[in-house]
């Protein structure tokens, strides 16, 4: 496998995806591959930290707004 | 089981289901639309509509996904009346001649640890909301509120490898913009 092999398949490959033989055959060009052991380590890591990432506060009227209108259709389903 | 007391009526399950949920819902909302007021707005109507029309819930997914699906759906809906001209989930994929990365410099020490954790996620934010429409709604499904592939692509409207496609740029591209927060004697 080549870089441009190692990239198409880097999803593939970073969710798991590969069957063994592919995956065995990606990691050999890893072994002596600076530069694309970095670009798998790098993506591995930014969906990390998005995947790591915290849903946003929601803000408190927001919240407020959204439970009225809530309250507001179940009152219509209701009457 | 709440999905099923609020599918018979109970508002009080279906009350604490928003609670559970409301969240993650803005997160992926604000998203998709990078706009607060939409995120907001589909936020709300993802809830109603979701509400209104719980008994066509049948239960072979994850109420989640299927809250999950409305929602990305009004956001989308809202992002294509403010943004008509960058929209294209439906476009053709791309060749690959543009997927090579041209930037291989390892990352300084830990970035997790460089940056405090709001740091961190104004970085993350600034990132997901340069990066194309097409490209983060799928990245934001798939990776950050971690549909599958398939429900992703059910969600969207758009086939499977048009979903890796996306979700391969969307990676590469992400890296690529976190290379300049991340790289080695890149100060903070």
């Amino acid at each position: 496998m080549n870089c441009k092999g190692v990239v198409r398949e880097l999803s593939n490959y970073i969710d798991g995806d590969l069957d063994l033989a592919m995956k065995q055959e990606l990691e050999r060009h890893l072994g002596h591959c600076e530069d694309c052991t970095i670009i798998v380590d790098q993506t591995k890591k930014t969906v990390e930290f998005f995947c790591d990432s915290e849903p946003v506060a929601l803000p408190s009227d927001v919240r407020a707004r959204l439970h009225e209108a809530l309250h507001r259709k179940m009152q219509e389903k209701l009457g | 089981m709440l999905v099923a007391a609020a599918k018979s009526g109970d508002g009080t399950a279906f009350e604490e289901l928003v609670n559970r949920y409301e969240r993650k819902i803005f997160r992926l909302t604000m998203n998709i639309t990078g706009n607060r007021e939409d995120a907001e707005d589909a936020m709300q109507d993802a809830f109603l509509k979701s509400y209104a029309h719980l008994q066509s819930f049948q239960g072979e997914s994850r109420f989640y996904t299927w809250l999950v699906r409305i929602a990305a759906n009004e956001a989308l809906m809202r992002l294509r009346k403010r943004r008509p001209n960058q929209f294209s989930l439906d476009e053709p994929v791309e060749g690959e001649d543009d997927l090579m990365p041209r930037e291989f410099e390892a990352w300084g020490p830990s970035p997790e640890q460089r940056y405090a954790q709001t740091e961190m996620q104004e970085i993350l934010n600034d990132v997901i909301e340069k990066l194309e429409t097409d490209f983060r709604t799928v990245f934001v499904l798939r990776d950050v509120e971690e549909l599958s592939t398939e429900e992703t692509a059910q969600a969207l409207g758009i086939s499977v490898p048009a979903v890796k496609s996306r979700l391969l740029r969307a990676r590469l591209k992400l890296r690529q913009k976190l290379n300049q927060y991340f790289r080695k004697g890149e100060s903070n």
